[in-house]
């Protein structure tokens, strides 16, 4: 109690000290607080937690309604999220915790991703089955691409040519050419694709398959399927495997699966593609982020409302936090430089 | 894409074995799906819809499958394929088969069938031996899945027995395990409360009683029209009121006697679909189909959508148009149909009913989605709901 009124006093007092920020400063320098951001879509918050001090409770962002995906700008000064219930991305402010700015996007957006030079967000909204590509400056939409219904993640390549989305309901990938902003080709893949890796140097892109629950393998040359990983944790059935979240290790030799509602998360590794082993993690896990120095993985559980911390030597399981309802994404905001 | 790849991500993805591509570079394959009803329905009266009393449709179930439809037209222009609708209605029997006589010649070989149990038990054996196979979306009633079962008809609609198993397993979850059971005039209303005796007997609740209801306000019948005098009398732990028209079950809850829930035709209500489920990307399907047809989707309607996506996902994971790969595959065990409730859902081989979780809706909410947690099926927890192999009474 005394932690959120003091939080109401500080964003209050943050806001009105942006207000001069923005009007007689530079943008404020790299930070890199090694806050832990967590979007929660159902308490229509982001909580700021400190690892430093044990993980306490440092702020709640209020947003706008059904905070999902995150991402930090390149220098670590704006955070960005996606708010599926408003159409907008809100643009927060990381030295003052506070929504400075919105983005409108088409209906429900849910996964974005950022170019390099923080100029374009390409995002899909899941109930237009669109992917957009639109510019950050001028807010103004460059490209709408038809998908299939029900969109969700999406990768942009390095070279910034290839725009990857999936489609839950097709069942498939889309390769989309960013600069024409049409789709080239579609990969078909299992029941329900979500989010996606690239993996083996940029050679493979790995899609998770929700309701198959699988991984596809994707050859990026050619767009052919060349494997399917199937996951079974102890005690479970093929059935309540849902791999949702997906996300490869610092030194590219394992890729981290969440498998939702088998409560647990997988280790793979890329190379030979064998499943190393499995940690109990709490109900329904979605997404999972790697720690500022690389030794820890968090993973939102969405039906837990809490997020587990895994201990990355041990492969265990070493705490769980309280997050706001419904926990969707993890920014950590570690040094960029 | 081209073919060749196509045909390696489908074989490893799921298809068991190789089958001819659909041609990527020749004219898109037509994969028309028929839909038919009956052009004067008596379910199809309109006037408890603004109530949206869940035992009564809210309008056509062709909004359904044209969602369906909709959801198809990416996938189609993937694999080449155009997914259409034939739309039809018909006033007996005789006229339906004719219309289904005349697609089959045409290629259509899959139809979405809204009729009533009786029409629909006499289309499929009118046309019986063509090669086209029959989706029930409205007709709920288990002979349809046991004595009165037909090989060319699927049923993506829920029978009344897992909706009756989803109330109990609810029921006996909560421990709230003697049933009081209300039971309206109709055969239906017979068939529901059959349902439900097997559902209790099953999962070990007690029915306590049931007592006959009719509708209407004359007083001397008050015994059987007044909620608050049939529920007088002996202690329950909740009332189930068997009511396939709704029109009595509307007014069960707050009136009954003892402060009980209600579940069955109100109250608690077992669905196999309803607008207020947010988990499973319920949510967009929703917003599609009110988008789409400016009303809520009811659950006929979503039984014709997943009947068109049953039809799109075997012609995609068979890459085949042609009936039988298409048919093989739709009732096969590698089916793993998405129905953005659960567990991927497929078709029972013993009496080809849709295997799917069932929805515990009350009003504006999804309490539950069953099976229930701990109650559990040797092979796949789905098969809690409804008449397992063992005990089905199907012969095709």
């Amino acid at each position: 109690m005394v932690v959120q009124r003091l939080n109401r006093y500080m964003l209050s007092s943050a806001a009105a000290g942006l207000a001069l920020a923005l009007a007689f400063t530079a943008p404020a320098e790299a930070a890199g607080t090694g806050y832990v951001f967590v979007s929660n879509e159902r308490s229509n918050n982001i909580l700021v937690f400190d690892p430093a001090r044990d993980f306490e409770l440092i702020s709640e962002i209020p947003t706008s309604s059904r905070p999902r995906d995150m991402k930090l700008n390149a220098d670590h000064t704006l955070l960005y999220v996606a708010c599926g219930q408003d159409d907008v991305i809100d643009v927060i402010d990381i030295a003052t915790l506070s929504v400075v700015d919105y983005i409108p996007t088409g209906r429900s957006p849910e996964m974005f991703v950022l170019n390099a030079d923080e100029s374009l967000i390409y995002v899909s909204n899941e109930e237009n089955s669109t992917a957009q590509i639109i510019d950050v400056e001028t807010k103004v939409i460059v490209h709408e691409i038809p998908t299939g219904a029900e969109p969700e993640g999406v990768l942009l390549t390095d070279d910034e040519q290839t725009l990857y989305v999936t489609s839950e309901i097709a069942d498939m990938v889309h390769v989309i050419d960013t600069v024409s902003g049409t789709v080239v080709d579609n990969v078909i893949v299992g029941t329900r694709p979500r989010r996606f890796e690239i993996a083996a140097d940029g050679a493979e892109l790995w899609v998770s398959d929700e309701l198959s629950g699988s991984v596809t393998i994707i050859d990026r040359e050619t767009n052919m399927v060349i494997d399917q990983l199937e996951f079974l944790p102890p005690g479970f059935r093929a059935v309540d495997v849902t791999p949702v979240g997906i996300l490869l290790s610092e030194d590219g030799s394992t890729m981290y699966v969440t498998l939702g509602r088998a409560n647990h998360i997988a280790y793979v590794n890329v190379a030979t593609r064998e499943i190393e082993g499995y940690t109990l993690v709490g109900a329904r896990a979605w997404s999972l982020a790697l720690s500022a120095d690389g030794t820890q993985l968090y993973v939102t559980n969405g039906l837990s409302d809490d997020m587990s911390i895994i201990d990355l030597d041990t492969r265990t399981n070493i705490r769980s936090i309280q997050t706001g309802r419904v926990p969707h994404s993890i920014v950590v905001d570690y040094d960029p430089a | 894409m081209t073919p060749r790849n196509l045909t390696l991500a489908l074989m490893l993805a799921v298809a068991p074995v190789p089958v001819p591509v659909l041609a990527q570079d020749a004219a898109p394959a037509e994969m028309a799906i028929g839909y038919l009803d009956l052009a004067e329905d008596p379910r199809y009266d309109l006037t408890l819809a603004r109530f949206l009393v869940p035992a009564r449709p809210w309008g056509r179930s062709i909004d359904g499958a044209q969602l369906g439809i909709v959801d198809a037209e990416q996938i189609g222009r993937v694999i080449n394929v155009d997914f259409t609708l034939r739309e039809a209605s018909g006033d007996s029997v005789e006229s339906l088969a004719d219309t289904v006589g005349g697609w089959v010649e045409e290629g259509v070989h899959f139809v979405v069938a809204d009729l009533p149990a009786d029409m629909l038990v006499a289309l499929a054996d009118a046309v019986e031996g063509q090669p086209v196979t029959l989706f029930n979306v409205s007709a709920e009633q288990d002979s349809l899945r046991a004595e009165q079962c037909r090989f060319n008809v699927v049923h993506t609609i829920p029978s009344y027995r897992m909706m009756t198993d989803a109330v109990v397993q609810y029921l006996v979850s909560k421990r709230w395990t003697n049933i009081l059971v209300l039971q309206g005039p109709l055969a239906d209303d017979a068939a529901i409360a059959d349902a439900v005796r097997e559902s209790a007997g099953f999962f070990g609740a007690n029915i306590v009683d049931v007592r006959p209801f009719v509708l209407g306000a004359d007083p001397r019948m008050r015994e059987q029209n007044n909620v608050a005098l049939m529920t007088e009398g002996g202690n329950y732990d909740a009332v189930f009121v068997a009511d396939s028209s709704g029109e009595f079950a509307h007014d069960v809850p707050y009136h009954t006697n003892l402060p009980r829930p209600v579940v069955g035709g109100a109250g608690l209500v077992g669905e196999a679909w309803h607008w207020a489920w947010w988990r499973q990307g319920a949510p967009q399907v929703n917003a599609r189909f009110e988008a789409m047809a400016d009303r809520y989707m009811h659950r006929f309607d979503w039984a014709a959508w997943a009947a068109v996506r049953a039809v799109t996902q075997s012609v995609l994971r068979s890459e085949s148009t042609e009936y039988e790969p298409v048919r093989d595959y739709l009732l096969g065990e590698r089916m793993n149909l998405d129905g953005s409730k659960g567990n991927p859902m497929s078709v029972r081989p013993w009496d080809h009913q849709l295997r799917q979780g069932m929805l515990l809706a009350a009003g504006n909410v999804v309490v539950e989605l069953a099976p229930i947690e701990g109650f559990l099926h040797e092979t796949n927890d789905l098969d809690t709901l409804g008449v397992d192999e063992p005990r089905s009474q199907c012969q095709f």
